[in-house]
């Protein structure tokens, strides 16, 4: 009697043991993956741009790529439909707004023929006019990162494949976008100017001052950068317009090219330079269509958009 | 069949990824969007429990992180969805969690989620960001995954039933 007794509490007791195994998950898992997720970032941290990841990265980006652009190219047209609903009065006024501004480039177009004349006489007095002739690879944005990862990058359907490799100027119709940081062969990666590790040298339109953007890492209406001029004794003005002033052999960034214009001018005693505030001409919130530029000789399995708007 | 549930699982997370940097960007709002990948890996922690979720969390983070267009340094997304797929297990019980449970743990894993990687972001400085900047984003966040909740919780959660192993009824 008195052994089953003790029998059955034994049972019992086992019983509890599994049931308080089962409501208490193993840690051995969660220490594994925890130490598994520092090594990466470790690894990574410390690897700078030679990084153990590199590879991964790049396999990531030759198995993702295609699929992204598969995505991107079925939900262009679904995401296209609100286009479909706007009403007439609505479009009637963009069609307003548009002839408006259509007449105000009509005349400055007048003049610039004038302009243009005169400039080419001058280039061709101090012969200092060389031509850094690129084409452009045309491309269309296919994934966008997260705000929540706190970078800002995009991701374009041209890869190696077409010419695309790092350290490319990136523009749309309005400006700058950016520069490619990554290629795989479908695919390229790119640094949008508005990123926090974005520099870009600009020149100011009115005095041809030197100074340099960076990126404040918002979007859309506080999306602006901030400009750093080189001399302190300049005084941005507003409207100003800042193009990039190029980099040797037009890495990272070709010259030339309109990044935006001056909103804002401060200056603090502590600090040595002026700072101005620019408000980038590309819509960031809505790229799409964007060109990267190349060498005008530059082997690419899509046409190429060449100046004075050739193809080949 | 153990082989089959892995694919399956790993195919939803590489669908939730690209869905999230090529189809939600259309809506995003100032450039925020839901995080799926770490929905579908709550849903699989309040089905399969915490070291499942806690192990597909792992896999998720390094596909966000190394998918294009990602460039911060690579296994922070990981880290953050460790703990969030450890933690969503522990609120599993073994009935079924009612609608209320399921909103509440997900508000309470983006948050942590997006905090953890936020926070990995200022202790590596990878990029410099604001405080302020920060808090705006998390809230926006949970919002945005408590929004989609009800959209893809239930599918998943489903999903991830059928896959389950036959469990011994005890």
């Amino acid at each position: 009697m008195g052994l089953d007794d003790h029998r059955t509490r034994e049972k019992r007791w086992k019983g509890m043991d599994r049931l308080d195994q089962r409501s208490r998950p193993s840690r051995t898992v969660l220490v594994a993956l925890l130490l598994a997720a520092a090594t990466v970032i470790t690894l990574d941290y410390r690897g700078g741009p030679d990084s153990p990841l590199e590879p991964a990265r790049e396999v990531a980006g030759e198995v993702l790529g295609p699929v992204e652009a598969t995505t991107a190219a079925i939900i262009r047209p679904v995401a296209a439909l609100p286009d479909y609903f706007r009403t007439r009065a609505g479009l009637r006024e963009e069609v307003h707004a548009l002839e408006a501004e259509n007449a105000r480039l009509r005349r400055a177009v007048d003049t610039a023929d004038l302009d243009r004349n005169r400039l080419a006489e001058y280039d061709g007095l101090s012969r200092a006019a060389v031509d850094h002739g690129y084409a452009l690879v045309p491309a269309r944005v296919i994934a966008i990162g997260p705000r929540q990862s706190f970078s800002h990058t995009v991701t374009i359907d041209a890869g190696t494949r077409a010419g695309v490799h790092p350290d490319m100027t990136v523009l749309n119709n309005d400006g700058l976008v950016g520069r490619v940081i990554r290629s795989t062969r479908s695919t390229a990666t790119v640094l949008l100017l508005l990123d926090q590790e974005s520099v870009v040298g600009g020149r100011l339109g009115s005095s041809m001052e030197i100074g340099f953007l960076r990126g404040r890492g918002d979007l859309g209406e506080a999306g602006q950068l901030d400009l750093d001029l080189v001399d302190d004794r300049v005084v941005a003005n507003q409207g100003d317009v800042v193009t990039t002033w190029g980099s040797e052999g037009g890495a990272p960034y070709v010259s030339g090219i309109p990044i935006g214009r001056v909103t804002a001018v401060s200056s603090t005693p502590r600090e040595t330079s002026r700072r101005a505030v620019i408000q980038p001409f590309v819509d960031f919130t809505a790229l799409d269509l964007v060109g990267v530029a190349v060498d005008r000789d530059a082997v690419s399995d899509r046409t190429l958009v060449t100046a004075g708007g050739g193809r080949r | 069949m153990s082989l089959v549930r892995g694919v399956a699982a790993l195919a939803m997370v590489t669908l939730a990824v690209v869905l999230q940097v090529s189809f939600f960007p259309h809506v995003a709002w100032q450039g925020i969007v839901p995080n799926l990948a770490l929905l579908v890996v709550v849903g699989a922690a309040l089905v399969r429990g915490p070291e499942f979720a806690a192990s597909l969390g792992f896999l998720a983070g390094l596909a966000i992180d190394l998918a294009p267009p990602a460039d911060h340094i690579a296994g922070r997304w990981a880290l953050a969805l460790v703990v969030v797929g450890y933690l969503a297990g522990r609120v599993r019980q073994d009935t079924r969690p009612t609608a209320v449970t399921v909103v509440a743990t997900v508000a309470a894993c983006s948050f942590v989620g997006t905090s953890v990687f936020a926070l990995s972001g200022l202790l590596l400085r990878d990029p410099v960001v604001s405080v302020p900047g920060v808090l705006e984003v998390i809230v926006v966040a949970v919002v945005w995954d408590v929004l989609l909740t009800p959209f893809v919780l239930p599918p998943v959660m489903t999903l991830f039933r059928r896959l389950q192993p036959a469990r011994v009824a005890w």
